[in-house]
C-alpha cells in the first residue's frame, strides 16, 4: 500500500482494504478472549447449577444432624461436618500462632543471612509441593513416629504443615504493607524490637494476617488427600469428643459418597457439598469483611 | 505571522476534559508545513494533552472529552468514518522516555512498516530511517542486538528512526530529551534541524532554551489555555503578553 | 558518665527471637522430614526393585501376582491428565488474562475476577464429583468408546481447576508490561491485534511461561479428581477415553487399601510419591526463576 501524499482534501475517511482486514482481526481477536472468558464464568454457573439440582432436594435439617448410612434416605453429614470443625480449629490453633510469628520474624527480626534465605527458598518450595506429600509427611510423623494414631490432632498438624507456608506469605505481605515510618517512629523513642512489633506493626497488620489465615483455612477445609493418608475413616458414626478421637471430614464424607456406583449416594455428595461450600462461602466472607474494614480504618 | 494556507494541521477551539476537569481550554493553533512548532509552558499546563490529541492517542483514556475541531489537511481528524490506525500512519510520535520493544534494533524499526505493507524494500527503508536519526553508524554491524542494550539516547534516536521509518508528514514529540544527558539532547536537537527538510515537527518542551534553539514557532500555554502564539524570535525577545514575558524570563515554572 | 551499656541484659527479648526464628525454621524441618522420609523408604524399595525396571517398566502391578513395578503406566496417566488439563487452562487462561489486563473496563474486572478466584476455591474433591456426574456422561453422549472412568473427564476438570491460576499469573505478567510500550506500538500505526498479539504477549512471555510451568506442576499433583473420575487401572495408553491411574491415585489407593506397612508394597507408595516431589519441586524451582527474571526487567 503507498503512503497516499495528501494533496486532496480529503484525506481521512477511506479505509483501505488491508486496514479492515487487520480491524476485523482485531475484532474477531477481542471476540474470542470476551468468548473463553465468557465460558470460565460459564463453568462456575454450570458446576452450582449441577450440584444445586442434584442435592438441594436432599438438603433438610435430617441431613444435617445424622450419621451416615447404608440406606441414603437415613444418612448426613453430622460426623462429617463435627470433624471438619474439630480439625478446622485445631489447625487454627497450631497454625495462625505459628505462621505468624513466622512471618514476624522473617519480616523484622530476620539478617540477611544464608539461614534467612535457606528458610524463604524452603516456604516457596513447600508452597507448591502436593498436598498428597503432606499427607505421607503426616502418616509418619504425627500417625506412626508420635503415635496420635489417627485423631483429630494428628489431622490438624497435618493440615497446620499443608496450610503453613501460605500462612506465612500472606502474613509476610501485610506485616511488610506497614510503612517503615510507623516502626521509625517507635524505634525513635526507644522502645524495643518486640515493643514496636507489638504495639504498632502487628495493629496495623492485622487485618491482612487474619484475611490470608482464613483464606488458608479455607483451603484446609476442602483438601482431602492428606486426611486420607493418615487415616481418617470414610464411615463414621460418632462425633469426635476430643482431640485425640478418630474423626471424618466434608471432603471424605463427599468422597466416599461420591465413589459409590448409586445415584442416590452421588446426590447425597452434592448435599454434602452444598454444606462445604456453604461454609467456604461463609469464611470467605469474612475475609472479604475483615479486608474490608481494614482499609476503612 | 504566517496566514494559515499551508498549516498541516490545525486547532480549532479545542477543549479537552479528564472526568470533567479541562486540561487543554478553548485552544486554537496552526502547525505549519515543514517548520518546527514548540509547545512551552509549566507542568500541568495542558501541552502533553495537546500533543496527545493531534494523533488520537487519547483515544486510550478513560473519561476523555473534547470539543472543538482537529483538522488534519482539512479533514477532521475525529470524523465518524476516520479511522485512528490510518491517522498515526500520517502523524507519527516519539515519547518522553525512550520506550522500544523488546526485540531487535531492525526489528523495531522495521515492525511498524511491515505490518502496514508500506510499499518498498523494508531494509532500505530501516536504512533509511536509521540513517535519517544518525543512529546507523552506531548500529549497521549489529542490527539483530535487542534493542534494549543499547543507551538512553540511542533508545531515543531509534525510537525517532521507529517513527520516521512510517514516512509520515509530521513528527510529534512529547519532551523527548527529558530522560537523556545534554550530550545526547544535544544530538537530538541538531537531528531536529535535518528533519525538518521533510517533516512537520511539533515539540512540546519544558526546556525554553531547547525551544528558542530549535524550534520556528513557539506556543506558550498555562493553565489549559493558549497565552501566545508566533514566530520564536518574536516570543522569547518580544512577547506580546506579560504572563509569556514572565514565563520565559524565569520568573516562574 | 552516662553509660549507654543496657542496663539488664534484655533475655526476654532474646528468648522472643528465638521463638519466632524456631516457627520459622519449622519450614525447613518439614522439608529434611519430607525429604528424608521419602528418601529412607525409597531407598528401601530400590534394595529389592532395580532403578531400571522401576523407571522403564511397563507394567504396574504390585499388587497382583505376576507382580511388576514399573512405573511408566502411571507416568503416562499423569501425562495424559497434564496434556489435557493444559488444552484446557493454557489457552482458555491466557486468553482470561489477555481479556482482563487488555480488555476488560474496571467494572468487569471487578467481577471476573471474583469469579475465577471462585473457581479457583472450589474443593477438588468436588471437581472429581462434577467429572463423574456431569462430564463423563456427557462425553459418552457425545463419543462412542468412552469407558466410564477415563482420563478426558479428569483432565478437563483438572483444566478447570488451574484456569483460573493461570489466568491470574498471566494477567499480572501482562500487566507488568509498561503502557509505555503499548503507545509505542500504536504509534506507529497497529491495530489493538498486533499491539496485544505481537507486542505485549511476546513482552510477556517469560511470566506467561512461569505461569505454564506452575499449572503443568498442580496437574501432576493433583489428587481427588483423578482419583474419582481417572480410574484405578495402571494403564499404558495415550487413548484419553480409556481407564488409566495416576501417581497420586495411586498413592490414595494403597493409603486406603489394606496394604500391610512395611511390605514391599508398602513401600511402592513411598517410591512413586518420591518421584512425584522430584518433579513438582523441579518445575516450581523452574518456574520461580523464570518468574524472578521477568519480574527484575520489568521492575
Amino acid at each position: 500500500m503507498d503512503l497516499i501524499k495528501p494533496v486532496t482534501p480529503e484525506v481521512i475517511g477511506r479505509r483501505s482494504g488491508s486496514l479492515r482486514r487487520r480491524h476485523l482481526y482485531s475484532r474477531a481477536f477481542r471476540i474470542a478472549c470476551i468468548g473463553f472468558t465468557m465460558s470460565a464464568v460459564g463453568v462456575l454457573g454450570l458446576l452450582i447449577y449441577q450440584v444445586a439440582a442434584a442435592g438441594l432436594p436432599w438438603l433438610d435439617l435430617q441431613f444435617l444432624t445424622s450419621f451416615p448410612s447404608r440406606f441414603p434416605e437415613r444418612a448426613g453429614v453430622k460426623s462429617a461436618l463435627y470433624g471438619t470443625l474439630w480439625v478446622v480449629s485445631f489447625t487454627a490453633m497450631i497454625s495462625l500462632p505459628v505462621g505468624v510469628l513466622a512471618a514476624i520474624y522473617l519480616e523484622e527480626y530476620a539478617p540477611a543471612s544464608t539461614m534467612t534465605r535457606i528458610i524463604e527458598i524452603n516456604i516457596a518450595n513447600l508452597a507448591g509441593v502436593p498436598s498428597i506429600v503432606y499427607g505421607i509427611l503426616g502418616l509418619a510423623v504425627f500417625v506412626r513416629f508420635l503415635g496420635l494414631e489417627r485423631s483429630v490432632i494428628a489431622g490438624a498438624l497435618t493440615m497446620s504443615l499443608l496450610i503453613l507456608p501460605v500462612i506465612i506469605i500472606s502474613a509476610k505481605e501485610a506485616i511488610r504493607a506497614v510503612p517503615s515510618s510507623i516502626r521509625l517512629a517507635a524505634f525513635a523513642v526507644g522502645a524495643t524490637q518486640w515493643q514496636v512489633v507489638r504495639s504498632h506493626v502487628l495493629p496495623s497488620a492485622i487485618p491482612g494476617i487474619l484475611t490470608g489465615v482464613i483464606l488458608a483455612l479455607s483451603r484446609a477445609i476442602g483438601e482431602t488427600a492428606p486426611l486420607i493418608m493418615i487415616g481418617a475413616l470414610t464411615y463414621v458414626a460418632f462425633v469426635p469428643d476430643g482431640p485425640m478421637d478418630e474423626f471424618t471430614a466434608l471432603p471424605i464424607q463427599i468422597f466416599n459418597w461420591t465413589s459409590r456406583p448409586q445415584a442416590e449416594f452421588h446426590e447425597l455428595a452434592a448435599a454434602g457439598i452444598i454444606v462445604l461450600l456453604a461454609v467456604l462461602l461463609t469464611m470467605n466472607a469474612v475475609a472479604v469483611f475483615i479486608r474490608y474494614q481494614g482499609t476503612r480504618k | 505571522m504566517k496566514q494559515p494556507e499551508n498549516a498541516v494541521l490545525e486547532a480549532r477551539n479545542v477543549t479537552i476534559r479528564y472526568s470533567g476537569e479541562a486540561a487543554v481550554k478553548g485552544v486554537s493553533l496552526s502547525l505549519f508545513e515543514k517548520k518546527i512548532t514548540a509547545i512551552i509552558g509549566p507542568s500541568g499546563c495542558g501541552k502533553s494533552t495537546l500533543l496527545r490529541s493531534l494523533n488520537r492517542m487519547n483515544d486510550f483514556i478513560d473519561h476523555v472529552t473534547q470539543e472543538g475541531e482537529i483538522l488534519y489537511r482539512n479533514s477532521d481528524l475525529y470524523g465518524e468514518h476516520v479511522d485512528p490506525v490510518e491517522v498515526r500512519l500520517h502523524i507519527g510520535m516519539v515519547f518522553q522516555r525512550p520506550n522500544p520493544f523488546p526485540k531487535s534494533i531492525y526489528r523495531n524499526v522495521a515492525w511498524g512498516p511491515t505490518i502496514n505493507g508500506l510499499s518498498g524494500d523494508i531494509n532500505e527503508r530501516v536504512e533509511r530511517a536509521l540513517k535519517q536519526a544518525a543512529l546507523w553508524d552506531e548500529v549497521k554491524d549489529r542490527l539483530d542486538d535487542s534493542a534494549l542494550n543499547l543507551s538512553g539516547g540511542q533508545q531515543q534516536r531509534l525510537c525517532i528512526a521507529r517513527a520516521l521509518a512510517m514516512e509520515p508528514e509530521v513528527i510529534l514529540m512529547d519532551e523527548p530529551c527529558s530522560a537523556l544527558d545534554p550530550v545526547s539532547t544535544a544530538r537530538i536537537e541538531d537531528l531536529l534541524f535535518e528533519l525538518k527538510e521533510k517533516y512537520t515537527i511539533v515539540i512540546v518542551t519544558h526546556n525554553m532554551q531547547q525551544a528558542s534553539r530549535v524550534s520556528d514557532y513557539t506556543a506558550f500555554m498555562e493553565s489549559g489555555v493558549l497565552i501566545e502564539y508566533g514566530d520564536t524570535d518574536e516570543v522569547f525577545t518580544r512577547p506580546k503578553q506579560k504572563r509569556t514575558e514572565d514565563y520565559v524570563t524565569g520568573r516562574f515554572g | 558518665m552516662t553509660s549507654l551499656v543496657a542496663s539488664k541484659k534484655r533475655w526476654g527479648e532474646k528468648i522472643l527471637r528465638l521463638v519466632f526464628f524456631l516457627c520459622a525454621f519449622i519450614s525447613v524441618v518439614t522439608t529434611i522430614c519430607v525429604i528424608a522420609i521419602l528418601a529412607y523408604e525409597t531407598l528401601s524399595f530400590f534394595q529389592e526393585v532395580s532403578v531400571t525396571e522401576f523407571l522403564f517398566g511397563t507394567e504396574w502391578r504390585p499388587l497382583l501376582e505376576p507382580k511388576a513395578y514399573g512405573i511408566l503406566p502411571l507416568l503416562a496417566g499423569t501425562l495424559l491428565i497434564v496434556i489435557g488439563s493444559s488444552l484446557v487452562a493454557l489457552p482458555v487462561g491466557l486468553a482470561c488474562a489477555v481479556y482482563l489486563s487488555e480488555f476488560a473496563s474496571d467494572r468487569a474486572r471487578s467481577i471476573v475476577k471474583p469469579i475465577l478466584e471462585i473457581l479457583a476455591g472450589i474443593p477438588t474433591v468436588v471437581y472429581g464429583y462434577f467429572a463423574l456426574t456431569f462430564v463423563t456422561p456427557g462425553l459418552r453422549l457425545m463419543l462412542d468408546d468412552v469407558q466410564i472412568f477415563n482420563a478426558a473427564s479428569a483432565a478437563i476438570v483438572v483444566g478447570i481447576m488451574v484456569l483460573p491460576m493461570v489466568a491470574s499469573l498471566c494477567d499480572d505478567a501482562l500487566r507488568s508490561v509498561p503502557g509505555s510500550l503499548r503507545e509505542g506500538a500504536y504509534s506507529v500505526g497497529a491495530t489493538s491485534y498486533e499491539v496485544t498479539a505481537r507486542i505485549v504477549v511476546p513482552a510477556a512471555l517469560s511470566g506467561i511461561f512461569a505461569a505454564f510451568v506452575l499449572a503443568v506442576s498442580r496437574a501432576i499433583g493433583e489428587t481427588m479428581a483423578v482419583t474419582l473420575a481417572a480410574g484405578a487401572t495402571p494403564n499404558l495408553t495415550l487413548n484419553p477415553l480409556e481407564s488409566i491411574q495416576t501417581m497420586t491415585a495411586y498413592i490414595v489407593q494403597v493409603s486406603l487399601g489394606d496394604t500391610p506397612s512395611g511390605g514391599l508394597a508398602y513401600k511402592t507408595l513411598f517410591a512413586v510419591a518420591s518421584l512425584l516431589f522430584t518433579i513438582t519441586l523441579v518445575m516450581n524451582l523452574l518456574a520461580n526463576k523464570v518468574m524472578r527474571k521477568f519480574q527484575e526487567v520489568y521492575d
